[in-house]
């Protein structure tokens, strides 16, 4: 009881904190100055119509470097804490010659694990998987068919988020998601891990290069104007942007297609 | 004063308290999706101007008018960045659960007494 008090006078001070949000703003009536600088001039600097996204890709480049990279960050502790036990033996063991009471929470956790399939035993993981029944035909046959057009859409999301809503991370997404359709409909698929890290750090790489070059081409690190800036309008044109968000794009893809094979769990070999 | 920011403003309320009294360690983790939404919306509608469009220059916005017809693009960019991160901190929360209940079997957070004084 106690505590559903402290917890409603949190609420009720919280609510104050916050409340100017809605008392205290009143929206806006023209743009703020640095807005209008990007809308007037953004176009005609950057070449992409799509203003949100010379604001992400160049004008606040260096905040979507590190939005990449807090995103792998968290893909790497993903990866760190669910890895499995048998990668890490000295882990395992560290229990056992811990505290006794640690060693004995410890003993029943594998065996509830295995214990809905056949037998308990060392290694869980076959178990695991021969509890998976194969998917419907249904399930198989629409990720069959959807699989490919969900690549190419988030393909066509990222190639083109300088002209239109959407983006690396958009594009990304959409790929990550037809990989978790196929994830589904197979439960015994193994994509292979290599491959998805290769292409995550290449992508990585060449994304801080093209910043790099940046310095030493153009104005600064990540400035856009290292390639021509084409036609206004056209799938060819501002500069490096659309070099930049394919490669986010296929980084963010691999990366949350890594996270959700880890999430996946023991069955991946 | 407007039906975004009222409805973000209250979304943020609800995951606040969904964070505070719920027990389940998932419950806890939707709680904080919640407030991520809600600050997305707040953000959102702090940019958006009345009456205005998205901030693409195409054939219906021309780059001359362009300031007094489109809405502010620098929040768009922020929220955008905000989902990310919070796709990748729900990920990791929910990374840190699955840990939690390897462990002990147990989503309950009263089951974890390690940092309680």
């Amino acid at each position: 009881m106690i505590k559903k008090l402290f917890s409603i006078i949190t609420i009720v001070l919280f609510m104050l904190m916050v409340l100017p949000l809605i008392t205290g703003i009143f929206p806006f009536e023209e743009l703020s100055p640095v807005a209008s600088h990007y809308v007037s001039e953004g176009a005609d600097e950057l070449g992409a119509a799509n203003l949100v996204t010379s604001v992400i890709v160049t004008y606040r480049g260096l905040d979507t470097l590190g939005e990449v990279t807090v995103l792998f960050i968290a893909t790497a502790g993903v990866g760190f804490l669910l890895r499995r036990e048998e990668d890490m033996p000295d882990f395992s063991e560290k229990p056992q010659t811990g505290a006794a009471g640690a060693a004995s929470d410890k003993g029943p956790g594998p065996e509830k694990k295995s214990g809905m399939g056949k037998t308990p035993g060392p290694e869980k993981a076959p178990v695991v998987r021969a509890s998976l029944r194969e998917s419907s035909e249904l399930l198989l046959s629409g990720s069959m068919f959807l699989f490919p057009l969900l690549v190419l859409f988030g393909a066509y999301i990222f190639i083109h988020g300088h002209l239109t809503p959407g983006g690396g991370f958009q594009g990304g997404v959409v790929i990550a998601s037809a990989m978790l359709l196929l994830m589904l409909a197979r439960v015994s698929l193994h994509l292979n891990h290599l491959v998805l890290s290769f292409i995550e750090s290449l992508s990585g790489l060449a994304y801080v290069a093209i910043g790099i070059a940046g310095i030493f081409l153009a104005a600064g690190f990540l400035d856009n104007r290292i390639l021509p800036l084409g036609d206004f309008g056209t799938l060819l044109s501002a500069g490096a942007i659309p070099v930049i968000y394919s490669l986010i794009g296929l980084k963010v893809g691999t990366e949350l297609t890594n996270i959700l094979i880890t999430m996946r769990g023991e069955e991946q070999s | 004063m407007k039906i975004v920011t009222i409805i973000g403003f209250l979304l943020v309320i609800i995951g606040a308290w969904g964070m505070l009294t719920r027990k389940n360690l998932i419950r806890i983790i939707i709680g904080f999706s919640i407030i991520d939404t809600g600050i997305h919306l707040i953000i959102v509608s702090i940019g958006y101007l009345q009456g205005r469009t998205a901030p693409i220059i195409d054939s219906t916005v021309d780059k001359a008018t362009a300031v007094l017809r489109v809405v502010d693009p620098i929040p768009s960019a922020l929220v955008l960045t905000a989902i990310v991160i919070g796709l990748a901190i729900t990920a990791l929360m929910l990374t840190y659960a699955v840990r939690m209940f390897r462990e002990k079997r147990s989503l309950y957070i009263d089951d974890y007494k390690e940092l309680k004084w």
